[in-house]
């Protein structure tokens, strides 16, 4: 039933993005993709690609498998029995599935952001530092610089430059959560997967991190999951629409919310569902 | 097409709705009363279309209103979004005919009828204004039941609004040259016509726009065999 979306499919009418350059190429390709929880079937058969240095929205209504598919690009489920994926997805030439994937350094460059902000119970420097550690020998100095530039990266510099040595955990939600980022991207990533970033946060708090979206799409392929299709109107360069988990309808986001091609699309982002 | 959750927002996409079409129904009231002016001018005529235009006007404020609420408040995406933005289109287009119908009821009221130009050229007049009238129905018909062959339809008519207007120009011109004592009243039948004209293009807009509500496709600048090429199935 499913036919695999490749770009070549969707390339003709694609818009160019907003930098004017072509559709870009795939840095990630799912491949006849089932998932289940002990036996029950969370995704079947879903086929798509996700561009590099785009960014990717993944919709649909409770339990149609968006979180459980972002999970599964950077094996999160792998740490639970009983949680399975089948089928291919392959990143830098090789499927991730596969059981000889070494996972830490798989999670080093498909980097994840939780719904709630999850600052680690130490300074600010060390919840960047702690990561970096696992996979580089840094000296002191380096790793500073490497905090100061995640930091940068997060838009999060100016309000933590003087309070590096106080706890993470006593920062605002907002800023826990751009701290979280920071931290993700501290370990120079390729892919960042982010699980409902906002979803906890006030308007303004949300308003500065679809804007740090929108600028760290230019260095890295960003997967997001979102209940608010506004957002994902609002960030997206493509957008799947999910249902029961099945893969309903992808395409380029400027066409899915204003003349997408299943009546199923149109139905959920026009409040018509249910 | 089904209901939306909520049911407020059905009720406020169907008041648009209806409004439009309601609004439609009174220009072509107005169009009526306008042919009714060409053919006998009458001063109670004049007084009811003068009236109807200050509804006219208020429906369109109302209408955009109403639109701009639906937005802010619902955010509608894809066919939604078309038909509130496809809404206010229509409604300023229909407040434009409105205009045009104005000014073709005083012009007819005012204007003096020499004997030979007037007659005739008055047939063909009325002639062009009923085409216009037909198809402004089509149009309003067209996006009731939202239907892009309908909505064709009206856009390749529209040719032959454009073309009585043309005939009727060339006529004119060649009694002008004749006697330049016909000019005044000739002048005065050219705007009437033009205004005639303007009226069968706002109706085409609005066929126009019923294409882009139901097809997603902006056609403003295509013909009508592109568009029936397009949607043929």
């Amino acid at each position: 039933m499913q036919t695999a979306v490749s770009f070549e499919s969707i390339a003709s009418r694609a818009p160019r993005d907003r930098a004017g350059l072509a559709v870009a190429p795939p840095k990630m390709s799912v491949r006849h993709l089932d998932f289940f929880y002990g036996r029950f079937r969370a995704l079947t058969d879903v086929n798509l690609d996700i561009a590099e240095q785009r960014v990717t929205a993944f919709i649909g209504p409770s339990g149609c498998g968006k979180s459980t598919l972002l999970r599964t690009m950077n094996r999160m489920y792998s740490l639970y029995p009983g949680q399975r994926a089948v089928g291919e997805i392959i990143f830098n030439g090789r499927n991730i599935l596969d059981a000889h994937t070494d996972l830490n350094m798989l999670r080093a460059k498909v980097g994840m952001v939780f719904q709630k902000p999850t600052p680690f119970p130490m300074s600010i420097h060390d919840n960047i530092a702690f990561g970096v550690r696992l996979y580089e020998d840094l000296s002191a100095r380096e790793m500073d610089e490497r905090v100061e530039w995640a930091l940068t990266k997060a838009a999060m510099w100016d309000e933590a430059k003087d309070k590096l040595k106080q706890s993470g955990m006593a920062l605002s939600g907002g800023q826990q959560q751009r701290l979280c980022i920071a931290r993700a991207v501290a370990v120079k990533p390729e892919v960042l997967l982010l699980d409902e970033p906002t979803s906890a946060l006030d308007p303004i708090s949300t308003a500065k991190i679809e804007e740090l979206i929108a600028e760290l799409k230019s260095d890295y392929t960003i997967a997001i999951v979102t209940h608010n299709m506004q957002q994902a109107a609002r960030v997206s360069d493509y957008t799947a629409y999910m249902y029961l988990g099945e893969l309903m309808e992808f395409g380029a986001t400027d066409e899915i919310f204003l003349k997408p091609r299943r009546r199923e699309t149109e139905d959920y982002i026009t409040g018509r569902f249910g | 097409m089904n209901e939306h959750t909520s049911k407020q927002f059905d009720v406020e996409m169907e008041g648009i709705r209806s409004g439009v079409l309601s609004m439609g129904g009174l220009v072509e009231t107005q169009i009526a009363r306008a042919i009714a002016s060409l053919k006998s001018p009458d001063l109670d005529l004049i007084d009811a279309v003068a009236a109807d235009e200050l509804a006219i006007n208020r429906m369109q404020v109302d209408l955009d209103q109403q639109c701009a609420q639906i937005i802010a408040k619902r955010q509608p995406a894809a066919i939604d979004l078309r038909m509130v933005l496809t809404v206010v289109k229509i409604v300023n287009e229909l407040e434009r005919i409105g205009d045009e119908i104005k000014k073709i009821a005083y012009k007819a009221q005012q204007m003096q009828r020499p004997e030979g130009l007037a007659t005739v050229r008055f047939h063909d007049v009325t002639r062009a204004a009923e085409l216009a009238e037909d198809n402004l129905q089509r149009a309003l018909d067209a996006f009731a039941r939202l239907d892009v062959a309908a909505a064709a339809d009206v856009i390749s008519k529209d040719e032959a609004i454009d073309a009585a207007f043309l005939a009727l120009l060339r006529q004119l011109i060649s009694y002008m040259m004749e006697d330049p004592r016909t000019i005044t009243p000739a002048l005065e039948i050219v705007f009437i016509a033009k205004s005639i004209e303007r009226i069968g293009d706002h109706a085409k807009n609005i066929a126009e726009n019923v294409v882009h509500v139901v097809k997603g496709k902006d056609v403003r600048h295509a013909s009508a065999e592109q568009i029936r090429a397009e949607f043929a199935e």
